[in-house]
């Protein structure tokens, strides 16, 4: 697709656990263009924090290809390349705790991208700080607080600013709400459309909820296992879910009405990424289950527009 | 949305470190201590108008009265006065054995944690220091600069490097790992403001309790070093060779040694409580008590 | 008739800056076989409402100066701490959120298990482990004999989340308090929790408190529903009636920012603001600084619950007036 500000050919990871390989990404692949959301959806440890770290080079990758804004950052001379394109992307981290220095102060650490940066003069440094606190919604008096002194929320908050700091133009949001009460939850979502629609920045917004997901998100990939099992339009993708497991997600999300009644919830959990057998890798859980399923692995193929699934029998 | 608006209590924090140390009741009494201690020290001729090294065979053995409060020694000497005096030498040893073996143990430490090529051989060369004896250390570097209270600090700082660099290695192993960590890395942040700005202030807290034992250790492992003839030699006094020249006639003279025992222990509790105190308000988290 | 009663509970903690209310006037009634859902944001006080039914909290720092607990004909504010160990674990149980901290990491599951049944039930240590097999079983753990020797750090965290389940059941509880069972697991391992809660539920007929934040989770499990806002409670009502004629602005606020599956919207609707800290009190309504309905009476008087309808109470002067039965 052209036009996209960032794209993964591909992508593998593999980590080393103990004497055995555990391969937390396998082969996936996908384009976000320029001021707009792919959402990405999974069980825990499916690998989405990975993806989300292998496109601005937090981890780097075992094979595949990354391309920032034209820029292929993977692979040799990435690095250089990686620096150059750097300050056009940011990271928003799930953990309100863990994501802010305890020992810095909400201005200081607002303004640490700046600072690495440079070239920024003190009284310039203080203007944007004050506007990025008022871009997030929080009181000017934030800045000489500590992270400590704040709620889930606002630290959320804090780290949207900081991810600002330099406008970039795609983030990576790794589960910014997973962590709020739903109040909190829905401020955070309604800020993040709004600076989306600001400043036209794309995003990555990993989710477990495929209702936080939908308010987000334009396109939308479900993972398992290390693997997109589904990647479809918003529009499509809740219409008409047809992968297996992306039914089994919509299924099972807790909805706020005493009277529905689920369908009992899928046996058995993710699979063990380390010698993953042959075939689906969703076969051992899915209720549609067939013998070709534990034997050849379904590729992700387009079975509509704007609609690809990995599934034998769609 | 003004929804932090007036939640905390906080106006503007400029003095706030030193404000929020005057509040630590811990820190103000062990500040107390420490200053009295130093006071004393550099003070020590006009607190005593005696000479702390000459000896007056007919004042042998006096125990503490009104002229000489702590009583005298094997020599006449008066004991408080050479405590007065040893403090000039003790301090210097435990402080400077906390500082040199802080600064370099912190950063062998936290180099260690955030180079993760260099860590194995670095906690070897560790791990083979702290299997050195500081006693042979002592010896060789007193031979090699002659027993002075140069040679004497650097050996003790040897033998406490590998402890501190292992502590602050393991809490800049945890600290690492953080999310600000990775934030600071997706904005391009290279390993030294990592280090100086990430690490090292989050491994503050146990660096500071370190040090204080450092000192104290320091204070009492100088005492066993000049019973041996290490470092400073004798007629200076310390409150590490006054012990020592007083343990012959511990039973019979018991003041000899009580008394730099005494201010031993209370220079011990005094760093200890500052240590605490330091460590609480460089800690935002952490509330004051008062 | 109901297993367990709370009246009236305040619990309040030693803060620097003095005694604090947690946890101010909470009431509520559980019946035999029935299913309690409390529900609100972090800090309201779930936790602590419910670790003073077990008397869990520490001494020093705790003072309960108002409230009972009426269980069995007793007030298990009062009851001696002898007598309160046998009723902890034996008669009311408790699951807790985090699964790997509550397990003890260096006992096998079967050692976990067989503590319990060994204390409560005084097996042997062969029966207890021979029951712990059993319980596995029961909380649908596949190949309950070979994993009974396994350690936490062996399983995997809905698998833990079972194995605190089957400690709880243990003894058959007659209450089973679950301070939010499954908000460490993934959706669709939470979905398996919760139907195997319900399933135990029917088998061993107990009573069932359901600790959430999340109104879905709730509103799948719960009969009865309370809602708490900083250390009250606010609403109480059947489930249906709550999610479907709220009454309480915070209640309807939290329905209306649950992001919908099923339809699109631009923005969420949302509470602005945040939960107050629960040093500072606020005079009169504690939600009338986040209340978009607040009248300037509400910043004055502290409104009380008012019964709404058929065991429906709201704590809410604007709404209630002239509804208060
Ligand atoms: N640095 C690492 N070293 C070794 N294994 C890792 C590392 N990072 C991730 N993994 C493993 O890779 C797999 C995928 O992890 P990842 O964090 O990407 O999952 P996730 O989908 O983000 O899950 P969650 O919802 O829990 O955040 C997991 O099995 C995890 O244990
Ligand atoms: N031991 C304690 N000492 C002092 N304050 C406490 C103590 N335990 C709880 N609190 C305070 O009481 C309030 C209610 O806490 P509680 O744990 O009940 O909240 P909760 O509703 O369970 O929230 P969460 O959803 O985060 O678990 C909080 O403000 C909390 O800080
Ligand atoms: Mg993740
Ligand atoms: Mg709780």
């Amino acid at each position: 697709m052209s036009g996209a500000i960032v794209s993964a050919q591909g992508l593998v990871k593999e980590f080393a656990a103990g004497n055995q390989v555990l391969r937390a990404v396998d082969g996936v692949t996908f384009d976000i263009a320029a001021g707009e959301t792919l959402g990405l959806v999974g069980e825990s440890g499916s690998g989405k924090s990975t993806t989300g770290r292998l496109l601005v080079g937090l981890v780097p990758v075992t094979s595949g290809a990354v391309r920032l804004f034209g820029e292929t950052v993977t692979g040799p001379g990435g690095a250089a390349r990686l620096a150059r394109v750097r300050h056009r992307m940011q990271f928003v981290f799930q953990d309100p705790q863990g994501s802010l220095n305890p020992r810095m102060r909400v201005r200081d650490a607002i303004a640490e991208p700046l600072d690495i940066k440079g070239g920024v003069s003190r009284a310039e440094r203080g203007e944007r700080v004050a506007e990025l606190l008022d871009r997030v919604g929080l009181p000017q008096a934030s800045a000489d607080r500590y992270p400590h002194e704040f709620s889930g929320g606002q630290r959320q908050r804090i780290g949207i600013a900081r991810a600002l700091a330099l406008r970039p133009e795609f983030i990576v949001c790794d589960e910014p709400v997973s962590a709020l009460d739903v109040s909190m939850q829905a401020q955070i979502v309604n800020l993040l459309l709004d600076l989306q629609e600001r400043f036209g920045l794309g995003y990555l917004f990993i989710a477990h909820d495929l209702a936080v997901v939908r308010s987000m998100s334009r396109n939308i990939a479900v993972m398992y296992a290390g693997t997109i099992v589904e990647m479809a339009s918003r529009e499509a993708l809740y219409a008409a879910p047809q992968h297996p497991y992306t039914q089994a997600l919509l299924d099972v999300v807790p909805r706020p009405d005493p009277d529905r009644i689920r369908r009992p919830a899928l046996a058995g959990e993710v699979p063990s990424m380390m010698n993953r057998p042959a075939g689906c890798p969703f076969a051992a859980r899915c209720p549609r289950v067939q013998s070709l399923c534990r034997s050849e692995t379904p590729l992700l193929r387009g079975i509509a527009p704007q609609h690809q699934a990995a599934c034998h029998f769609v | 949305m003004a929804e932090a608006d007036g939640e905390t209590l906080a106006p503007r924090r400029r003095l706030q470190i030193v404000r929020r140390l005057a509040r630590h009741r811990s820190f103000r009494i062990g500040f107390t201590i420490v200053v009295i201690l130093t006071l004393a020290a550099v003070l020590a001729p006009l607190l005593s108008g005696i000479d702390p090294t000459a000896g007056r065979a007919r004042l042998r053995f006096r125990p503490p009265q009104e002229a000489y409060w702590f009583g005298t020694d094997n020599f006449g000497r008066d004991v408080f006065t050479r405590c007065l005096y040893g403090a000039r030498l003790s301090l210097t040893i435990g402080l400077g054995v906390a500082l040199l073996s802080g600064v370099i143990g912190a950063a062998a430490g936290i180099v260690s944690a955030q180079f993760r090529r260099i860590d194995a051989v670095m906690m070897r060369l560790m791990d083979g220091l702290m299997a050195f004896p500081a006693i042979i250390l002592a010896i060789g570097l007193a031979a090699a600069m002659g027993p002075n209270v140069g040679s004497l600090i650097v050996a003790l700082s040897v033998a406490y490097i590998p402890r501190t660099a292992r502590i602050v290695r393991a809490s800049a192993l945890v600290v690492r790992e953080l999310e600000f960590v990775d934030a600071a890395r997706v904005s391009g942040a290279g390993n030294w403001r990592i280090i100086w700005r990430h690490l090292l202030p989050n491994c503050m807290g146990p660096l500071l309790v370190q040090l204080t034992f450092v000192f104290a250790y320091a204070i009492l492992a100088e005492a066993a070093l000049s019973f041996l003839g290490i470092g400073p030699p004798p007629p200076a006094p310390s409150w590490g060779n006054i012990i020592a020249e007083g343990r012959d006639q511990a039973i019979d003279s018991w003041w000899i040694m009580f008394f730099p025992g005494l201010a031993i222990s209370l220079a011990t509790l005094g760093m200890n409580l500052l240590g605490d105190g330091l460590r609480d308000v460089l800690d935002p988290r952490l509330k004051v008590e008062t | 008739m109901s297993v367990l009663a709370v009246e009236n509970l305040t619990v309040s903690f030693r803060t620097d800056a003095g005694w604090m209310n947690a946890v101010e006037d909470v009431s509520f009634e559980i019946g035999a076989q029935e299913t309690l859902g409390i529900v609100g944001e972090s800090g309201s006080g779930k936790s602590v409402t419910a670790l003073s039914i077990l008397g869990l909290h520490a001494a020093a720092t705790t003072r309960i100066p108002k409230g009972a607990i009426r269980y069995g004909g007793q007030d298990l504010l009062r009851v001696p701490e002898r007598a309160m160990r046998r009723i902890r674990g034996g008669e009311i149980a408790m699951i807790f959120q985090d699964p790997m901290s509550s397990l003890n990491p260096v006992l096998t599951v079967a050692d976990q298990i067989s503590e319990t049944l060994m204390l409560h039930q005084g097996l042997t240590r062969a029966a207890a482990r021979q029951k712990a097999i059993g319980l596995l079983d029961l909380v649908r753990i596949a190949d309950a004999a070979h994993r009974v020797d396994a350690y936490p750090h062996q399983l995997s965290g809905g698998m833990r989340q079972r194995v605190m389940i089957a400690i709880a059941i243990a003894c058959r509880p007659k209450l089973l308090i679950a301070d939010e069972p499954t908000t460490a697991l993934d959706v669709t391992v939470q979905a398996q929790i919760l139907d195997l809660l319900r399933d135990l539920q029917g088998e061993l007929g107990m009573s069932v408190v359901l600790i959430s934040h999340d109104l879905g989770v709730i509103a799948e499990f719960a009969r009865r529903v309370l809602v708490m806002y900083a250390g009250r409670v606010v609403e109480s009502a059947p489930a249906r009636t709550l999610f479907r004629a709220p009454m309480h602005p915070y209640t309807s606020g939290l329905l209306a920012a649950i992001p919908p599956l099923d339809h699109d919207v631009r923005r969420l609707p949302t509470i602005p603001g945040s939960i107050p800290d629960p040093s500072r009190r606020i005079a009169g309504c504690r939600f009338s600084p986040r209340c978009a309905e607040v009248e300037p009476g509400c910043r004055t008087a502290a409104p009380d619950l008012m019964t709404v309808g058929e065991g429906h109470l709201a704590r809410c002067l604007p709404r209630l007036r002239g509804r208060a039965a």
